[in-house]
């Protein structure tokens, strides 16, 4: 039988559909082995270079990659806390928060001293849309600094939002889901900071 | 002419993806805000073409008609993963601005658009050609569009080329509180493309009508 008779048959065109579903599967599954540790060791180094800009210069002494604690939110999502000290001292936390934007999740890291005030934050992931939603990351714009020194209570709850809902924060022409996703996240980091602040901070340090 | 200098030129313009089969749209419109982000998008893409091309080309004697499209689809889809992975592993800088964009380039048309008409009928080398130099003519037409975008959009040229280029920098033209939204949002790009269309069009009328009054030419010299 010629390859040209045998292609017309059902079973040959089931054989390859497989066959090229499992050679494509067979591939990634290579190229996601070899891949991985690269990923894993450019994501922790973002991690590093991050924390490191959601706290002030000098704030800290420890490795905060190092000092973390996992707690569960009210959900049942895990969330991991860096805690940030000095001389051994607890003085804040930085963890991540996520919320939904336009276009999937908007993750953002927030720093936080004991007192419950922003330190810092910054967007770690999102894929909004670019030259609109774009302009909550410090690379293209200052507005993700307007959290800077903010906590729960200033501005009070009611105001805790974006302009558009009578808060305080600003949106941006032509996109109010992106800048309302960021602050309903820094919202509830906040609230989880201060329901958790004593978990937080119990455990010792590991250094 | 040779088949490669032939089918270079289809890509760039005769049979240009988004100006002369309009095929496309939604990443073209969607990535070109920037000039960077165009010209970034188009290379990934171009890389996709070309090495989708070539291996479905390789492949086309075993993949029967009726079920070609899956075949193609996964074909694709699993090398766009690829150079996701590639992108995110080992040039993770660029990765962290083209990443939203690269997982699109499976639904860009173009892709299984060129796998059908072009490499499931022809050689290995040409088909890799042909997807390379339609994702080079895709480049260009994004290039345009970026940065017109940018310009009428923000009043800059190149920004965010230091995430590619360090020590570069984004070129301002315009002052700094200029901006025109309609550059940014997706209305501004349609109607930059359908500025792009009509000067191909006028140009490809303007050479056809050149090349008909041509052959005249010698006969008048002739008598």
């Amino acid at each position: 039988m010629t390859l040209l008779e045998l292609r017309e048959k059902i079973g040959y065109h089931a054989l390859l559909l497989g066959a090229v579903a499992l050679a494509a599967s067979v591939t990634l599954a290579g190229v996601d082995g070899k891949t991985r540790s690269g990923i894993a060791a450019a994501e922790q180094r973002d991690l590093q270079q991050s924390l490191a800009q959601v706290l002030p210069e000098g704030f800290a002494d420890n490795d905060l990659l190092k000092d973390k604690v996992n707690l569960k939110r009210a959900d049942g999502s895990a969330v991991a806390v860096f805690r940030a000290r000095l001389k051994g001292e607890a003085k804040g936390a930085v963890f991540q928060m996520s919320a939904r934007g336009y276009a999937d999740e908007v993750v953002v890291l927030i720093g936080v001293d004991v007192g419950g005030r922003i330190l810092g934050v910054r967007v770690l992931k999102h894929k909004e849309t670019p030259g609109l939603g774009d302009k909550i990351e410090i690379a293209k714009g200052n507005w993700i600094r307007s959290f800077e020194g903010r906590s729960l209570g200033d501005p009070t709850a009611a105001r805790f939002g974006v302009k558009k809902d009578g808060g305080v924060f600003d949106q941006f022409a032509g996109a109010t889901i992106t800048p309302r996703a960021v602050v309903k996240a820094v919202r509830e980091g906040l609230q989880f900071f201060v329901a958790n602040q004593p978990a937080i901070f119990a455990v010792p340090g590991k250094e | 002419m040779s088949t490669f200098s032939e089918i270079s030129r289809n890509g760039l313009w005769k049979q240009n993806a988004i100006l002369a089969q309009v095929l496309g749209l939604c990443p073209t419109l969607a990535v070109t805000t920037t000039l960077t982000n165009a010209v970034s998008l188009g290379l990934a893409t171009a890389l996709v073409m070309a090495l989708s091309s070539g291996g479905v080309s390789a492949l086309r004697a075993f993949i029967p008609f009726e079920i070609r499209i899956p075949v193609f689809i996964l074909i694709i889809a699993a090398l766009v993963t690829m150079v996701d992975l590639a992108f995110n592993a080992w040039l993770h800088e660029l990765y962290v601005i083209l990443g939203i964009f690269i997982p699109l380039i499976v639904t860009n048309c173009i892709v299984l658009a060129r796998v059908e008409a072009f490499a499931a009928k022809n050689p290995v080398w040409h088909s890799t050609w042909d997807g390379f130099m339609m994702g080079i003519g895709l480049t260009g037409v994004l290039a345009v569009l970026g940065a017109a975008r940018e310009f009428v959009g923000q009043g800059t040229v190149f920004e965010g080329i230091e995430m590619i280029v360090p020590g570069a920098h984004a070129i301002r033209i315009l002052p700094e509180d200029y901006s025109f939204l309609i550059g940014v949002l997706p209305p501004g790009a349609f109607i930059l493309l359908g500025v792009l269309i009509a000067v191909r069009n006028w140009l490809d009328t303007r050479a056809a009508a050149r090349a008909r009054r041509q052959p005249t030419q010698p006969q008048l010299a002739a008598a």
